[in-house]
């Protein structure tokens, strides 16, 4: 009334310009310039004394000439664009393909001549994931039975052409293994980092059962 | 001698700031008064209704979340609600507690757009856009959680959810729900008592509940005319029957109770949303059912209280496993029954303002 | 000429002074020519450059408004962006439509930026600094910025677009109606001072004006944004409406020069208003005067750019009644006090001594507060109040689920 509703108005904009925590949703992907309390903060030193024992690189970062990386926090659940697929475990049963609502992954298999007392595995020639058209809904992931493919956990996989976009048998055996936990609550557990250096065997990415009672009581015990 | 004036038409094209999506109107305007509106849609038509014709009964959930995608769980709730009436599938109480919890975390996500949006064809400068979608972002970052995307989620599936939370969500959700009125009370500071908003969207843009009953619309445009309408408590579905909270309405039916209703809506949801976590048991997730879900011929409808109004799926099987027909009663398309109504007599400037607070997303109208 | 006084850091006189040392005696036309062709190459170059720098700032500062960074990038701080911008704009192909009037079209942006321009040359910039000393400053200043109203007119009729013309009449509309309420701001100011030389009315304001005259502060405010079009009076060339302004069919250089006038004038608003409202250089000993002229254009500045951050836009008809009516009569309602109280509290030498200010100050401020409260009734508030909500008898949910 009467001009205060514009004048509080002012006040809270006022209030998120000077509130420093109230950007938190800025990220400067892939690096930003780093200034001296940041460099500060990585060394674990207070600010004066890093000024003082490092003036070259404080007047450097004052300068703008220093980056440091700043990425968005991903969750482990997170719905990667690279597939981690072990090649030890895929009988060539192609659920996955039948489950897409896309038809982008094309299995051709022929018979493997081995294993045949438990009922042979099929040998994959040729298994391909069209990620240039993929929406990455993790369908296919849901319809293995044998927990070979899973959501990988990156998402910078941009190419330059359409062709390089489809990921061949040799790219997925090549590459290293980052599965995600995207319907794979066996891979849940605090020692599992999806964005760690270390990528995970096919005798480690474990089965995923239905829990029983107990198992959920155990688990949501102090709700 | 009398001046004679021509009215002029104008095409408010596909392409424009201020049209949420690729909306045609074309407008003739006499001087600066509103004489003629006429939309043209069809722009951002996929197909999505004959597409589900030909994937499989939980496939078609990833076509369902692309339709209204500032909300996608209640779009798979309604999808997911008559698969589940067609076949006969009991779901469990757990999966249904986190249904409604994911169902009000994306009413809210969607209001936060709305207001955003009004607030910046309003014209003050995508200021209080950027606070309300800063707060979005952390709607977003539990939707991550709980299935590894942010807006297109494919949370759902007939018989329950997909895989259950995990154990870092709860104490994220609880923070969120202490922390979100305070934010909504700054929100309502910046804009409900701003005597510029107040000039412009008070009685501007009326319509009366009888016209609003007669052209079908639902939703907080319904609510804004004064009709107490919500369909968790008229119709109640999964669990909504044990939770106790209001259905805001507006006074007047303008542009700005309908803002109003929003903001309050949202505050309705925090609540809900309390109660769910307090109340929610120990238990499986999904029934055991079959991937390609067969169900009895038949038809069966189902709708949902979406953000933008009555989302309902109508699905018509004959014992295949994909649906043999698949319509959608899409809210934002009904909502623009009344956009001729809504706009002729209104001057150049409120014109983007009464489009605005329809809140349509055109991925909802054209499907 | 240059005899009499002692000129201050920017003063006419020194330059000359420095000139006329090293040039012969009977070249001192020529002195004086290079004195004043390098003052005024200095003063137009700092105007411009600080505009550009203010382009950044004013950037930088409403993204942190938004919770968000602005252009920071290009040099520490980004410092360079609006080096960027300049050879983004100049390497732009510069259109003109087929129909269009050549001269007109071509001389719109130039006759908008040194219409803009010109202002500075009155302005005292510290103790005896400044550029030029009119009698009439204020008048002077009151008409050079009229000059933007014919630069709109002829863009918006030079392109031969009419949607163009359009956006420029509704411009030019708003501007002739927006400059009453300023002119009689300005009367306001000048019968306290008793002179219109800007370096008068400076030396007249022992408390500032501000405080002695707030309404008359409120009004010249509120008319300026509206003349700079700036939000919240932007409706002309906002960019979701359907009306495309002025400088539609503009690209290129042409564009560039409109932005900076644009861009400059909140400047040259801050700088107005401080001369007039705020006590120009005067303040404290322990500051130059020049500093303390920055200061208060700084603050002046922000404060135009917070009110843009913050508040919507007004509709076009709300604008032209808030003019006409509120503004108006708010402003002759000034004048009557103003003059009223001049009568009681001069005396005799014609000088109004401090306690009196401090006393008129007070009666103002409750004037100010009584008027706005009374016109923002008179105007239709009570049309802005809510009826409570009543559910419709035409359905009951309720009912329904028994």
């Amino acid at each position: 009334m009467y001009g205060f509703g514009l004048i509080k108005g002012l006040w809270i904009t006022l209030k998120n310009l000077l509130i420093p925590s109230r950007m938190f949703t800025v990220h400067q992907y892939p690096d930003r310039k780093a200034s001296p309390l940041d460099l500060a903060k990585i060394n674990e030193s207070n600010l004066f004394v890093y000024l003082f024992s490092h003036p070259l690189s404080s007047i450097k970062s004052l300068l703008g000439l220093i980056s440091i990386s700043d990425r968005q926090k991903q969750h482990p659940r997170f719905r990667g664009e690279e597939f981690s697929w072990y090649e030890e475990r895929c009988t060539g049963c192609a659920s996955c393909a039948k489950y897409c609502p896309l038809g982008i992954i094309e299995i051709v298999t022929k018979p493997s001549g081995k294993f045949i007392p438990e009922g042979e595995k099929y040998f994959l020639e040729k298994f391909d994931i069209d990620i240039g058209r993929c929406m990455f809904c993790g369908l296919c992931v849901e319809a293995c039975p044998y927990d070979a493919l899973h959501m990988g956990s990156g998402f910078e996989e941009g190419k330059y052409s359409r062709e390089e976009l489809v990921i061949n048998k040799q790219r997925l055996v090549e590459s290293e293994k980052h599965p995600s936990n995207w319907f794979r609550p066996q891979l849940e557990n605090k020692t599992y980092n999806p964005f760690g250096p270390k990528s995970v065997e096919w005798d480690n990415v474990g089965r995923h059962e239905q829990p029983t009672m107990e198992d959920l009581e155990d688990r949501w015990a102090d709700r | 001698m009398t001046l004679r004036t021509e009215p002029i038409t104008i095409n408010l094209g596909p392409q424009h700031p201020s049209t949420h999506g690729v909306f045609r109107l074309r407008v003739t305007f006499d001087g600066e008064i509103v004489v003629d509106a006429e939309p043209v849609l069809g722009y951002l038509h996929r197909g999505s209704e004959k597409l589900a014709e030909s994937r499989t009964f939980v496939q078609v959930v990833t076509l369902t979340d692309r339709m209204d995608y500032t909300s996608s769980m209640t779009n798979n709730q309604a999808y997911v609600l008559t698969v589940e009436k067609l076949a006969g599938i009991e779901v469990p109480e757990r999966a249904q507690y986190i249904r409604v919890i994911s169902a009000e975390l994306s009413r809210i996500s969607s209001h936060l757009m709305a207001t955003g949006f009004l607030l910046n064809d309003l014209g003050a400068f995508a200021t209080p856009l950027m606070y309300c979608f800063r707060e979005r972002e952390r709607i977003l970052d539990l939707f991550e959680m709980l299935c590894g995307a942010r807006i297109t989620l494919s949370f759902m599936r007939p018989g329950g959810i997909f895989q259950d939370t995990p154990e870092d969500f709860w104490p994220a959700l609880t923070d969120f729900i202490s922390n979100f009125p305070k934010y909504l009370d700054e929100l309502e500071t910046l804009i409900t008592g701003n005597e510029v908003v107040l000039a412009r969207t008070n009685d501007v843009g009326v319509i009366s509940p009888s016209d609003a009953i007669n052209a079908s619309l639902s939703g907080p445009m319904l609510r804004a005319t004064g009709v107490e309408w919500d369909l968790r408590k008229a119709d109640p579905y999964e669990i909504y029957d044990r939770l106790e909270f209001d259905v805001p309405i507006g006074s007047k039916g303008d542009t700005f109770d309908r803002y109003f209703v929003r903001v309050q809506e949202m505050r309705e949801s925090l609540k809900i949303i309390a109660q769910c976590i307090r109340d929610i048991p120990i238990g499986p997730i999904k029934t055991e059912t079959p991937f390609f879900v067969r169900p009895a011929a038949g038809d069966a409808y189902a709708a949902v209280e979406g953000p933008k109004g009555e989302l309902g799926f109508y699905l018509v099987s004959d014992g295949g496993i994909a649906p043999y027909r698949c319509k959608v009663r899409a809210p934002s398309f009904i909502n623009l029954t009344l956009l001729k109504e809504m706009l002729v007599g209104w001057k150049m400037g409120d014109l983007i303002t009464i489009f605005g607070s329809i809140d349509i997303v055109l991925g909802e109208v054209d499907r | 000429m240059c005899n009499e006084f002692a000129g201050g850091l920017i003063h006419f006189c020194n330059i000359y002074s420095i000139f006329d040392s090293f040039l012969p005696e009977n070249l001192d036309w020529m002195a004086f020519m290079m004195a004043a062709i390098s003052l005024a190459f200095a003063a137009i170059n700092v105007v411009v450059m600080a505009t550009a720098l203010y382009i950044l700032f004013e950037r930088r500062v409403l993204a942190r408004f938004q919770a968000r960074l602005g252009p920071n990038r290009w040099g520490p701080f980004g410092i360079f962006q609006p080096i960027a911008d300049l050879i983004k704009i100049i390497t732009k192909e510069d259109t003109t439509t087929d129909i269009a009037d050549k001269i007109v079209h071509n001389l719109a942006p130039i006759i908008f930026l040194s219409a803009t321009l010109a202002v500075i040359a009155v302005i005292p910039l510290g103790n005896n600094s400044f550029l030029g000393k009119l009698n009439v400053g204020v008048l002077y200043i009151v008409a050079i910025t009229s000059v933007n109203v014919v630069a709109i007119i002829m863009a918006g009729w030079a392109d031969g677009n009419k949607y163009s013309m359009l956006g420029a009449m509704r411009g030019v509309a708003m501007l002739i109606s927006y400059e009453i309420p300023m002119g009689l701001a300005i009367v306001g100011v000048i019968l306290m001072s008793g002179t219109m030389s800007l370096s008068g009315i400076v030396e007249a304001q022992e408390l500032p004006f501000l405080l002695v005259q707030p309404l008359g502060f409120l009004i010249f405010l509120i008319a300026s944004i509206a003349e700079m079009s700036r939000a919240p009076f932007d409706q002309i060339e906002a960019e979701s409406e359907l009306g495309a302004g002025y400088h539609t069919e503009y690209s290129g250089m042409k564009f560039g020069i409109f932005q900076l006038a644009e861009f400059m004038a909140p400047l040259i608003t801050g700088i107005v208003v401080t001369t007039l409202f705020l006590g120009g250089f005067r303040g404290w000993a322990w500051l130059p005067g020049e500093l303390w002229f920055l200061i208060k254009v700084f603050s002046v500045v922000f404060v135009l750019l917070w009110i843009r951050a913050t508040w919507p836009r007004i509709r076009f008809d709300q604008i032209m009644a808030f003019s006409w009516k509120a503004l108006l009569a708010l402003a002759f309602l000034n004048i009557i006090i103003l003059v009223v109280e001049i009568e009681i509290f001069q005396d005799n030498l014609g000088s109004i001594s401090l306690n009196s200010l401090i006393l008129m100050g007070a009666i103002n401020w409750v004037v100010t507060i009584v008027s706005i409260v009374f016109m923002a009734n008179a105007l239709g508030q009570s049309k802005l109040k809510r009826p409570k909500a009543q559910p419709s008898s035409l359905a009951n949910m309720y009912a329904e689920s028994e």
